[in-house]
């Protein structure tokens, strides 16, 4: 047999944008086990609750991820407003759909371009992040901020977008869906690219049920499990349909995540065409007392926010369960038989957010 | 920037942030901001680099790390913090596990204020390093040499 040796991946690596630390047990270039230890980025947000008054939480909420951060607020929002009573207007809960497809589109792309940099296709991680940037654009316009939006608050939204600007981006979606279509068909024909990935890092689809992952992780693997399903903010309205695919590898998650990207265009082009007029927000009196688990489909999968009030000004307890700590364990099943050089690709596969997983 | 005597490589890490300065200073390698024009290169060895841009208020585990990685960083280097948190320790100022700020365990040289910082404001805050890296550079060939000519004056005198 073949000697063992133990070799650190991580914290600081240069396929990794965020510190995570694995222990790769390999024989010869073959990983046989894998060991993670997370911690990097713990920052001890929850209990922040009890020091910021419930109304202003949300500005933590945003921070507890860069990348989805609109929809963080948008979980801790509703958590707050479901526990409270509060009825959000028709207007709110359409911005909030727009929005937070928007920060899917960018979440999506950046992934995409990190994932082909993961693959040392250096090109491709510069198309999609040139791509990428007319969704930043977008979001700067409407509210303000590139990467942290700010706009979500309890009780609605904080800035509208007015119909000349939703006219615009109607306009721009189909010139966009087709720069994303190019950019989608050279991740799911490119021979280089399904050389590398296909038959990579296999779960099964029940493998990955009992794992309890989400998201396009879990999808990837043909368990049609997709939080907007249940129809929060406008989803129920605009109609929803999870993207599914079978295969289970890496190619299967990467091709999830591409055709999430048309139908997030698709839905945002839905939530133009419907969205109603009237008012954003409506006021906010007295304080939380009660709990609610609140949950919103991430761009990696179901964020959950349970949050508790005692009828005081700071909730009691918040509790955030992330997508990326839902996914942990299917990494860990995934690598085991994986060829040492394929560990990044396999390791981006699962689009591991570690600010959220530690918050 | 008309154009820079040297290319200065770059080291990123991540220190206790919440990921949205990150992705900026990513965003500026690539093609809309492309500061690899300049000749900046994103390297992931610390020993290749002359800045180190880092983000977030750093928690105890990442102490270790952080001080590490500039340790390796050969002299003369620089500093870069980037963001509210990465100066203060920000919006989680108040977390039972950050320590505050990049400055509470190495030395800064330059900070990037925003929240998130801006793309803009971190090729400004690189283009600050690069006067100060020159500095220090200057410097340590001041020192060399005046070094050097003691040395010779020492010599010609025994
Ligand atoms: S400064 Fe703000 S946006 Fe930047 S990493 Fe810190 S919390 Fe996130």
């Amino acid at each position: 047999m073949p000697k063992r040796i133990v070799v650190p991946f991580g914290p600081q690596h240069p396929v990794l944008p965020e510190p995570i630390h694995l222990d790769l047990v390999l024989e010869d270039e073959k990983v046989v086990d894998v060991v993670p230890s997370i911690g990097y980025i713990h920052r001890g947000l929850e209990q922040l609750v009890q020091k910021r008054e419930f109304t202003e939480y949300v500005y933590v909420a945003e921070r507890i991820c860069g990348i989805c951060s609109f929809m963080h607020a948008v979980g801790y929002c509703q958590g707050i407003e479901h526990i409270m009573g509060l009825e959000v207007p028709d207007r709110a809960r359409y911005l909030r759909t727009i929005w937070s497809e928007c920060s899917r589109l960018h979440s999506h792309l950046l992934w995409l371009g990190l994932f082909a940099d993961g693959m040392g296709f250096e090109n491709l991680f510069m198309r999609s992040w040139q791509l990428r940037e007319s969704v930043l654009d977008v979001l700067e316009d409407t509210t303000g901020g590139r990467v942290i939006q700010g706009t979500c608050k309890v009780g609605g939204v904080r800035r509208d977008i007015g119909q000349e600007k939703l006219d615009e981006m109607h306009h721009t979606l189909d010139p966009f869906e087709e720069q994303c279509r190019d950019l989608g068909d050279i991740f799911l024909n490119d021979d280089t690219v399904k050389y590398r990935l296909k038959g990579l890092g296999v779960i099964s689809k029940d493998e990955a049920y009992a794992l309890g992952a989400t998201g396009p992780t879990t999808r990837g693997s043909g368990v049609a499990m997709d939080h907007r399903e249940t129809g929060y903010a406008a989803y129920g309205d605009i109609g929803f349909k999870p993207v599914v695919e079978t295969a289970g590898d890496c190619y299967a998650r990467c091709a999830v995540r591409v055709k999430e990207v048309y139908a997030s265009i698709d839905q945002i082009r839905r939530a133009i065409d419907q969205i109603p007029e009237g008012p954003l927000d409506v006021k906010v009196k007295g304080t939380p007392d009660g709990e609610y688990f609140s949950r919103v489909e991430q761009p990696r999968g179901e964020v959950v926010h349970y949050l508790r009030g005692d009828g005081t000004k700071h909730l009691a307890r918040a509790r955030i369960r992330t997508p990326t700590l839902a996914n942990i364990p299917m990494l860990v099943k995934m690598l085991p038989g994986v060829q040492l050089a394929d560990v990044p690709v396999v390791v981006l596969s699962i689009d591991p957010c570690i600010s959220c997983t530690e918050r | 920037m008309a154009f820079l005597k040297r290319s200065p490589w770059i080291l990123h890490y991540d220190a206790s942030s919440c990921n949205g300065c990150d992705i900026e200073v990513l965003a500026c390698l690539t093609p809309l901001y492309d500061v690899e024009r300049f000749g900046i290169i994103n390297t992931g060895n610390p020993k290749h680099a002359d800045i180190l841009m880092i983000t977030g208020g750093i928690n105890e585990l990442n102490r270790a790390v952080v001080r590490n990685l500039y340790e390796q960083m050969p002299e003369p280097k620089v500093v870069v913090a980037i963001g509210a948190c990465a100066a203060t320790g920000g919006i989680f100022r108040e977390c039972y596990n950050i320590t505050g700020g990049i400055d509470k365990v190495i030395p800064v040289d330059v900070y990037v204020p925003g929240c998130a910082a801006r793309p803009e404001q971190i090729i400004d805050g690189v283009v600050t390093a690069l006067g100060i890296l020159e500095e220090k550079r200057t410097k340590m060939r001041g020192n060399a040499q005046t070094k050097e000519e003691a040395r010779h004056a020492a010599g010609e005198s025994t």
